[in-house]
């Protein structure tokens, strides 16, 4: 892992939000590689950055300053056009609330961005096969998600987000809205995904969901205050109830 | 992303919201159904005119006394002069032109037969106004051909005067009173209607004289007079009106022409049928309205849906065409079932009241159609931009 090159290379990301006539510095500074095939987590406590910088890396929002190496390409200034380019081909979103399209069944929720990329049907279809046999929910692909239940839905979420074959996975709390059986069996799949090559970047507030990864960047302030590995979790906690949660 | 993948996502984003679309597709419906229907009425109205007039009797000039342009002025020369029998006369023989010729009094009588009467109009007039008017008989003769100054008491019937006075029995040949007159019965008319809003069925014809005689008066009530040919209008118009000036020393009467009375009607009906149009059109464009609003709703409503569309890299002008052809179904569909229900509501019309053509004209289907695709489209383009442009951060937040 440690010899696999920078798939994401962050240096000097700030992202400053205008709130009135404050400002609000919501990422400062922060320099970061991650390499191809990584499982990262990040961590912090509510308002420390987590999400503002996962929307950069997923090429949702751009920063303030710095620069951002996507496989190489600067994508920190690209406008809006590229950008979605860069989604629709290299990154897969998983989210707390799991976003799927409730009048659209598990497999048109998974075949979506292969009809918006303009890929052809037979393609689609074996692709959706293929896919929803990985999360394991062949049988369910004509239910709605309302027949669902939250970890069926969030694995059609992760069939749906891999189905383009991005190389980055980006999943913000996807065991946040779960139970923590069902919770593990999405960790489960995230798991195996990333160890078929991956790049998986979590963030979470679940210790035992960040443990899995192979490194936690723990956020305080907009600024990368640590970066640990999974057995000094420890310190983690102590930072997490001394800094966070006030 | 090819259009039917398009318009198989859009399709299922309307079925989602079945009422909601519903309720804009009836909005649509009915404004194109009112374009079709209002249209239709306006047409229907101008060809009845047309088709009344025609049913006159073509090559029409109709001699009134007074100027129609003047609009009497107190004192002197503000009476005009009777238009009298020799004035008719005098046409008939300086006139050649003036192929046939009937002058025509007016008034209200009784006409008794027995202890059944009734109040009807009577027409007195001489045997060419048959001929002009294009009148047909249901039984007997119509007025005799005669010297006009002479006026013997025979009467033609309308057939439901007929009918009423005579319940069943022939009434050729009986005596009928009319007014104080003892007169004879020598025909009925055939089943005519209403002409130019007179009833024809329910009234009484007797020469024009005896006409005259009878309501104590000195003046026709007007001069018809046919021409051959269209041609020779203007010429007998002018020649008429010159010799009645001259005959009374001043132009004191007026010639219509039909064509003339039929322009201005086709004027007037034509811009009643575009006015009836261009309110239809509001209510179409009130309709886009419509469609702009549940778009609109729509796309608030899927804030998250269109966050997540952009998360997976749709771009923007898929997210338009997404929220186009939505809107662009809803009013093609709406215009589609207005067509249907609006041509259904005139054919159902049409043979309610047959005697009234109702028939929406060609253009205005299709500028219905077209104006509803159009409304769908333009309204939609708002609602559908404003999804194009949604921040993806805080559209997935549904914010």
């Amino acid at each position: 892992m440690a010899d696999s090159p920078a798939i994401i290379r962050l240096q000097d990301i700030s992202r400053t939000f205008q709130v009135g006539d404050e400002q609000v510095h919501a990422l400062v500074a922060v320099n970061e590689e991650i390499r191809a095939g990584e499982h990262v987590a990040i961590m912090g406590p509510s308002g420390s950055g987590k999400s503002t910088l996962l929307n950069i890396l997923g090429c949702l929002d751009r920063p303030s300053s710095g620069s951002y190496h996507l496989n190489g390409q600067e994508v920190a200034y690209l406008d809006d056009a590229a950008l979605t380019d860069v989604r629709r081909h290299q990154i897969g979103f998983v989210f707390q609330f799991f976003h799927l399209v409730h009048r659209l069944t598990a497999a048109e929720n998974v075949e979506l961005p292969m009809i918006f990329a303009g890929l052809p049907r037979s393609q689609r279809r074996q692709r959706v096969a293929t896919a929803l046999e990985a999360v394991e929910l062949e049988p369910r692909a004509r239910h709605l998600p309302d027949q669902l239940s939250g970890g069926e839905r969030q694995r059609v979420a992760l069939a749906r987000a891999t189905i383009m074959q991005p190389e980055i996975l980006l999943a913000d709390e996807p065991t946040g809205n779960l139970d923590s059986k069902s919770g593990s069996t999405v960790l489960d799949l995230l798991e195996r995904m990333n160890r078929e090559g991956l790049t998986l970047i979590v963030v979470t507030h679940n210790l035992k969901v960040a443990q899995r990864a192979d490194r936690i960047l723990l956020l305080v302030d907009g600024r990368i205050q640590r970066r640990v590995a999974p057995g000094e979790m420890g310190d983690i906690l102590a930072l997490l109830t001394e800094e966070g949660e006030g | 992303m090819s259009f039917a993948d398009l318009f198989r996502f859009s399709a299922r984003g309307l079925t989602g919201h079945g009422l909601r679309t519903a309720l804009s597709l009836l909005g649509v419906t009915i404004g194109v159904a009112a374009v079709v229907i209002l249209t239709a009425l306006g047409e229907g109205a101008r060809r009845y005119v047309i088709d009344q007039f025609a049913s006159l009797g073509t090559n029409i000039l109709i001699v009134v006394p007074g100027k129609t342009e003047t609009t009497g002025t107190v004192g002197a020369g503000g009476v005009p002069n009777d238009l009298t029998l020799y004035d008719a006369q005098a046409i008939q023989r300086s006139v050649p032109a003036a192929y046939r010729l009937a002058p025509i009094s007016m008034g209200t009588e009784q006409v008794a037969f027995g202890e059944r009467r009734r109040q009807v109009a009577i027409l007195g007039t001489t045997h060419q106004y048959k001929e002009a008017r294009q009148l047909e008989m249901l039984r007997g003769e119509f007025l005799p051909e005669e010297e006009m100054f002479r006026g013997s008491s025979v009467v033609v019937l309308g057939p439901k005067l007929a009918r009423e006075l005579f319940t069943g029995a022939e009434p050729v040949g009986q005596i009928v009173r009319v007014g104080g007159w003892r007169m004879r019965v020598i025909g009925v008319l055939a089943k005519q209607g209403v002409k130019m809003g007179m009833d024809f069925d329910d009234l009484a014809m007797i020469p024009v004289s005896t006409g005259l005689h009878m309501f104590n008066r000195s003046s026709l009530f007007r001069i018809l007079i046919q021409t051959r040919s269209h041609s020779d209008l203007e010429l007998v118009k002018d020649s008429v009106t010159a010799l009645l000036t001259e005959r009374h020393n001043e132009e004191d009467i007026s010639v219509i022409t039909q064509d003339a009375v039929l322009s201005t009607f086709t004027a007037i009906l034509g811009a009643l049928t575009l006015v009836v149009g261009a309110i239809a059109a509001i209510s179409l464009t009130v309709a886009g309205i419509g469609i702009m609003n549940v778009m609109l709703v729509s796309v608030s409503e899927r804030t998250r849906e269109v966050g997540l569309l952009k998360a997976l890299g749709v771009r923007r002008a898929q997210i338009i065409s997404v929220f186009l052809t939505e809107a662009a179904l809803i009013s093609t569909m709406g215009g589609l079932l207005g067509l249907a229900a609006g041509w259904g509501t005139v054919r159902l019309l049409v043979k309610l009241y047959p005697v009234f053509p109702a028939s929406p004209p060609p253009w205005a289907v299709w500028a219905a159609l077209a104006v509803s695709v159009g409304v769908g489209v333009t309204f939609g383009l708002l609602p559908a931009r404003r999804a194009s442009r949604l921040d993806p951060v805080m559209a997935l937040a549904g914010r």
